[in-house]
């Protein structure tokens, strides 16, 4: 719920069952206790909570909801600029 | 392929142009609604959120957020802090907890108070934290005093799963880890009783981020199947928010009333199934537990399962736990506003006796009750 | 209040100044003190007088140690006041079985920031307590200095003022949250530990007209632009995109869940600045090392007197409070 930070996989300790995640340049250890052995890897983003790995970022999906919302931003753009063109053409002071 | 960088996840959904975007979407959308709607968010990381990013000034009127319960340490009722405070006094012992439970007061005051007066409280980041604190004090009893809704029960089960590996013997356990559907069940329920007007009425949920990404969205089917509301689970980033917000509208105007995943890079159907095991594995449902505010929620609670009753500190120290019910300040409407039936700032203590320094009420306690919220953001919100 | 003292009592913020005002400023009331300056404006304006205790846990850390931080500490309270600092006391209580070693490491680092400062102690004392009554070694400094620049005051703050940050938020609290044993985490944070003397020298050098000056200590940038808020019955607005914060602070606040302007700081310091000497004070703490990155944060109007707003570049705005409570990492 709160407090869960998505953090990159940096080193894995399969004695310990601990890898190393790194958060905007700050490392700490967190436990694979709640992941499938093997699942997690280097590079990894992976959620983090209270000292564990609660689960894998889908890239791809993340990748894909920012896609959509830069689509969002130039549709938006899009109609400003239609609009301000309308604006334009509808301003009383402008010269006939 | 991996051209997503770490600093994407969190910049990419704070985007101040992209929070101003969804909020002309969700203008737009929302003159189609043919009367108000009031969308329940049930976790406490999402009224932070929503209250820290100030979300609903860059919403029209005729969208309401009524705040859930979601909040742990909000919930825990005064007898069960009051366990806590009596377990860290005994001798011996050191009382092991996550951060903000130190600040909840029981009956006899909080863990913080306890501490002042000379009883071991440590408060943790993680429960690994405690094997720690166990080897260092091989003398002594470590009781974990565990707390989260389906998010950190994991994370207790894991370190229970430790403990009884490696045939540690100093750390006990005692249990309060509740669930989320049952309570969205009991809301809804309760207040269809209470509704005296459509102000009151929860139309959709936003269903909790990190609850959903152990459990699944699979938990939340009930709601549009049973009961005609609509759950869009959502990430907490505010953009999340904000994208799920115009998910459930457009539902309401698309005439539809589903189980959607806003929050998609993290949650599935079905969820962390190695989770679910270890849950299912060392705990089983408590028939009631009750709800500080709420009362009593069938099926809502977790304890251990009888053949871990070694370490089951509930019942070892049972004789000396008070078992009756302590009624909270006569004042206090938390039962209200947890039920989003009262708004923080109609209750007539909120700010003068009942404030985050001296909370009174649970919704007062932890920074993420709507109360403590309101106090913190609520004067410049609509 | 509570019959007890608690630990949040300590923090720098709002039971601090409970604390502060229903026990002490009742006792001992007078003028100067309810002023509640960095340090006393005593001798008809001529001297500044400050004291300060340091109880740092680990005592020595990324970028710094309880010793710099004793010299630091109390000079730079000195130099918020316009102050060149001169003549500093030295008082230690140690637990008794604390390493030789270790305390002339920590003297050794004391004298490198006198020199620093041009200050030198002149008077001192010694005590050795049990093992048990004090944890290592607990230091406290008294300091006196030349007022150079009269007239600063944070009570005087208005309008016609801006107000600027020396560098990046949260430094010294993210390190010592991360060096402290029980929260591992690993990273090259350091302390921002260090004298502020020489900046607010050139800066009174270069004639700049400085309304206020304070170090963000405990509590942080917070808790000084609150009682700015409130001394001086102004509204603080902020503009919550220019408040710089350094890419590892923004990983430990994420993590343990803090905001970095309540984060504790021991050589950044907070300036309201007369508006048309906003460049002229940049660009002579620009050319300091460790103000490199001093910004505007904020402006002064009345719209909520005695409240700091946290303006968001989307449009919301919020109130940004003195933080209250044990600086605890924030769960479910």
């Amino acid at each position: 719920m709160c407090l869960s930070i998505p953090s990159k996989v940096v080193k894995i300790d399969t004695e310990r069952n601990v890898a190393t995640v790194d958060t905007m340049g700050v490392q700490r250890e967190a436990g694979l206790e709640l992941m499938e052995e093997g699942d997690v890897k280097i590079g990894d983003y992976v959620l983090l909570h209270i000292g564990f790995i609660m689960n894998k970022i889908d890239e791809e999906d993340a990748m894909e909801s920012l896609k959509v919302y830069n689509e969002i931003l130039e549709k938006l753009d899009e109609e400003e600029r239609k609009q301000m063109v309308i604006d334009d053409d509808n301003c009383e002071n402008r010269g006939a | 392929m991996s051209e997503l960088q770490l600093k994407d996840l969190y910049d990419g959904f704070r985007n101040p142009e992209v929070i101003k975007g969804f909020a002309k979407l969700i203008a737009e959308e929302a003159k189609k609604l043919t009367r108000p709607i009031n969308i329940m968010e049930v976790c406490g990381g999402h009224t932070h959120s929503i209250m820290k990013f100030g979300l609903p000034q860059l919403l029209p009127s005729n969208i309401n957020f009524i705040h859930g319960p979601g909040c742990p340490v909000c919930i825990m009722p005064k007898e069960r802090i009051d366990h806590a405070y009596i377990l860290a006094e005994q001798e011996d012992t050191i009382l092991v907890t996550l951060g903000d439970m130190i600040k909840v007061p029981g009956s006899r005051g909080s863990l913080q108070d306890a501490r002042a007066k000379g009883a071991d409280v440590r408060f943790i980041y993680s429960p690994l934290d405690t094997l720690k604190i166990a080897e260092e004090n091989s003398q002594k009893k470590i009781i974990f005093f565990a707390i989260g809704f389906e998010t950190t029960t994991p994370m207790t089960t894991a370190l229970i799963d430790i403990v009884l590996k490696r045939g540690i013997k100093n750390i006990f356990f005692h249990i309060n880890h509740v669930t989320v559907p049952e309570v969205m069940v009991e809301l809804i329920d309760s207040r269809d009783e209470h509704v005296d007007s459509y102000n009151n009425r929860i139309d959709a949920f936003l269903g909790p981020s990190h609850v959903s990404v152990i459990t699944g969205s699979k938990i939340y089917e009930k709601f549009p199947k049973e009961y005609n509301r609509p759950v869009v689970v959502a990430g907490f980033e505010p953009v999340d928010v904000m994208e799920a917000i115009l998910m459930i509208v457009k539902q309401f105007t698309e005439g539809r009333c589903e189980l959607e995943i806003e929050y998609k890079r993290l949650v599935t159907h079905d969820g962390n199934l190695k989770a679910q095991a270890l849950i299912e594995n060392y705990f089983e449902k408590a028939s009631l537990f009750k709800w500080r505010g709420l009362g009593n929620v069938p099926e809502s609670g977790y304890k251990l399962r009888p053949q871990f009753s070694d370490i089951d500190a509930e019942r070892i120290y049972a004789d000396i736990l008070p078992r009756e019910e302590i009624e909270d300040h006569k004042l206090c409407i938390c039962g209200d506003i947890l039920r989003g039936m009262a708004k923080p700032d109609e209750c007539t203590i909120f700010g003068t006796a009942c404030k985050p320094q001296t909370p009174l009420g649970s919704c007062m306690v932890s920074s993420e009750g709507a109360c403590a919220a309101y106090y913190k953001y609520g004067n410049l919100l609509k | 209040m509570n019959k007890q003292i608690t630990l949040a009592m300590g923090n720098g913020g709002e039971e601090n100044n409970e604390l502060i005002s229903k026990i002490f400023y009742k006792a001992f009331k007078n003028e100067i003190l309810e002023k509640s300056e960095d340090a006393a404006v005593i001798h008809g304006g001529e001297l500044a007088f400050s004291t300060d205790s340091f109880t740092v846990s680990p005592l020595f850390f990324p970028g710094g140690d309880i010793g710099k931080l004793a010299v630091c500490g109390t000079c730079n309270d000195l130099a918020m006041m316009g102050a060149k600092p001169k003549y500093l006391t030295c008082s230690v209580i140690i637990e008794e079985g604390f390493s030789t070693r270790e305390l002339e490491k920590i003297v050794r680092s004391m004298k490198k920031e006198l020199e620093n400062n041009g200050a030198i102690v002149v008077s001192g004392d010694t005590k050795v307590v049990p093992r048990g009554s004090v944890d290592k070694i607990f230091i406290n400094t008294t300091g006196i200095g030349e007022i150079t620049k009269k007239g600063i005051s944070s009570n005087n703050i208005s309008k016609d003022d801006v107000i600027l940050v020396s560098r990046d938020l949260g430094r010294h609290g993210a390190t010592i949250f991360a060096a402290r044993e029980g929260i591992e985490l690993s990273s090259s944070l350091e302390s921002d530990c260090a004298s502020l003397t020489h900046q607010v020298q050139a800066l009174i050098e270069a004639d700049v007209k400085i309304t206020a000056l304070r170090d963000a200590t405990r509590g942080g940038v917070s808790a000084v632009l609150n009682e700015w808020a409130k001394q001086s019955n102004i509204c603080i607005e902020v503009q919550e995109e220019s408040i710089p914060v350094s890419e590892e602070v923004y990983g430990i606040c994420e993590i343990l869940g803090f905001e970095a302007v309540n984060l504790a700081n021991e050589g950044t310091f907070v300036l309201a600045i007369a508006k048309e000497d906003e460049v002229k004070a940049l660009e002579v703490l620009h050319s300091f090392e460790n103000s490199s990155n001093a910004v505007k944060i904020a402006d002064v109007s009345d719209a909520y007197i005695g409240k700091v707003v946290l303006l968001s570049s989307y449009g919301t705005k919020r109130f940004l409070d003195t933080p209250t409570g044990e600086l605890l990492p924030r769960i479910c």
